[in-house]
């Protein structure tokens, strides 16, 4: 793996991440999150999507007429969505009942669409592929810190495992009910950029 | 033919729908079979944690096992209170009843009140099934009554279990619902769902008196044994659960049928 590739591939997790940084695809960081089972669920389902949707955009780069190419990336990412649906109904059936509409609603992460658009119309199927991959990490990577929080805080558990004896089961833990509604995703990911440009002072925008 | 003309452009967009369109249709149709016995299971997996029967985590296997040996759906007129599974004139193929959609069919279905529709779910199928429960000794034990009402955010589908006695609750379990986890989500905490077992449903004249209250009960007061602690922080889930009950042991739910099976009880 050539430096290019590595820097495609493991760039977009801390130096440009796509919701860190392109502050793109809030919406459902808030919204699977509460448990962190869900959101990495959701995390392998939007690498999934992203990877192929690019190396399928990079691949008839050449051929998509220019007045209707988001039409065109938009049915390869609906196409994608529904079979990663599909496949998730019949073998993960429990999983597919808590993320419901999310994992539709991945036709509408701004990531999917934004690199289909910024960098696989631009690249090689091969680097395009990377290029989902690494974005869906970065995605994946924030999903998971913030589950982790969540889910601790609010729930008292990890992946379902109990850690905190939550008070109302006789324990000394207090379970903190803001951790489980939206906004707690919101106040979260704030934290999370600010900790991420104190260390990488490049990210800072000027004020 | 250039890239941006116009013939070209249909080309490519007839040509990636009819891709697209097979790889959305294949997987559709190969995953249906595995897709339809999820569903399947799920459903007798509900039926079965509302009796009490099976621990979470059952596999598919035991699942289908315990049902088919000790459970045995019939269908009721929710009007009339009559069994009207062999009627063959309405259900030529009883197993292919679909509650669910039959809510939705004017045809099969009826508007429910505006003033009775304590449940917030606008419409009422004429028929529902019924899960009769049997013990280990094939003794009828168990009667299984599907439910459902509006909550906070969603509608809370569920079954509740009634001892013979069409009095005591043997179970109450919550499949489907989209209430914040946590909180209303709580419906599902099998500490929560325990509270129920052994409350009794009905006041004088078969009136629906269970309700969730705010807070918790206190043992020994007057209406303890109609009364479950409240879900904390989740106020409208809970009233929301109150409501539905009294709508579905009420006059428009399955009262009809519990008083057919009062009288033939008392003969």
């Amino acid at each position: 793996m050539n430096s290019n590739q590595k820097e495609v591939l493991t760039g977009p997790i801390f130096n440009n991440n796509p919701i860190a940084l392109q502050i793109l695809g809030i919406c459902s960081a808030l919204a699977v999150t509460t448990k962190m089972e869900t959101a990495m669920v959701m995390s392998v389902a939007v690498i999934l999507v992203t990877a192929f949707s690019n190396a399928a955009v990079a691949s008839i780069r050449l051929q998509i007429p220019g007045s209707i190419r988001i039409i065109v990336q938009m049915t390869i990412i609906a196409s994608l969505v529904i079979l990663v649906d599909q496949f998730l109904k019949a073998f993960a059936f429990g999983i597919s009942k808590q993320l419901s509409v999310f994992v539709g609603l991945i036709i509408t992460n701004c990531i999917v669409m934004g690199r289909a658009e910024g960098f696989a119309m631009k690249n090689e199927p091969g680097i395009s592929f990377l290029d989902g991959v690494g974005n869906g990490l970065g995605y994946s990577a924030i999903l998971m810190i913030v589950a982790f929080f969540r889910e601790l805080f609010g729930s008292g558990s990890l992946f379902g495992v109990q850690i905190l004896t939550l008070s109302r089961e006789g324990g000394w833990y207090e379970a903190n009910g803001l951790m489980l509604l939206p906004p707690s995703a919101f106040f979260i990911i704030g934290f999370f950029i600010w900790v991420l440009r104190t260390f990488k002072t490049e990210q800072l925008e000027e004020a | 033919m250039s890239r941006d003309s116009i013939g070209f452009t249909f080309l490519v967009s007839a040509a990636l729908c009819v891709v697209c369109s097979v790889l959305v249709s294949g997987a559709a149709v190969g995953l249906r079979g595995l897709q339809e016995e999820n569903k399947e299971n799920e459903r007798k997996k509900n039926i079965l944690s509302a009796a009490g029967l099976i621990e979470p985590g059952a596999s598919a296997a035991d699942i289908k096992k315990i049902y088919d040996e000790r459970v045995k759906g019939i269908i009721v007129d929710l009007n009339t209170g009559q069994v009207v599974t062999d009627d063959k004139e309405l259900f030529p193929n009883p197993q292919e009843y679909d509650q669910k959609s039959a809510a939705d069919n004017p045809k099969m279905s009826m508007v429910i009140p505006p003033a009775e529709d304590f449940a917030g779910i606008k419409r009422r199928e004429t028929y529902s099934w019924v899960y009769l429960i049997s013990n280990e000794e094939g003794k009828l034990s168990q009667y299984v009554l599907p439910i459902r009402g509006k909550g906070l955010w969603s509608t809370l589908w569920g079954f509740l279990a009634l001892d013979t006695n069409l009095n005591t609750i043997a179970g109450l379990t919550f499949y489907e619902h989209g209430e914040t986890p946590g909180l209303g989500g709580e419906v599902d905490n099998p500490k929560w769902k325990a509270l129920w077992k052994g409350k009794e449903a009905f006041g004088k004249d078969f009136d629906p008196e269970i309700e969730v209250i705010k807070g918790n009960v206190v043992p020994g007061s007057k209406n303890a044994i109609h009364e479950v602690d409240g879900l904390s922080g989740a106020t409208i889930t809970s009233r929301g659960v109150t409501h539905l009950l009294d709508f579905w042991l009420g006059n428009l739910g399955f009262r009809p049928y519990l008083e057919q099976l009062r009288e033939k009880g008392e003969k």
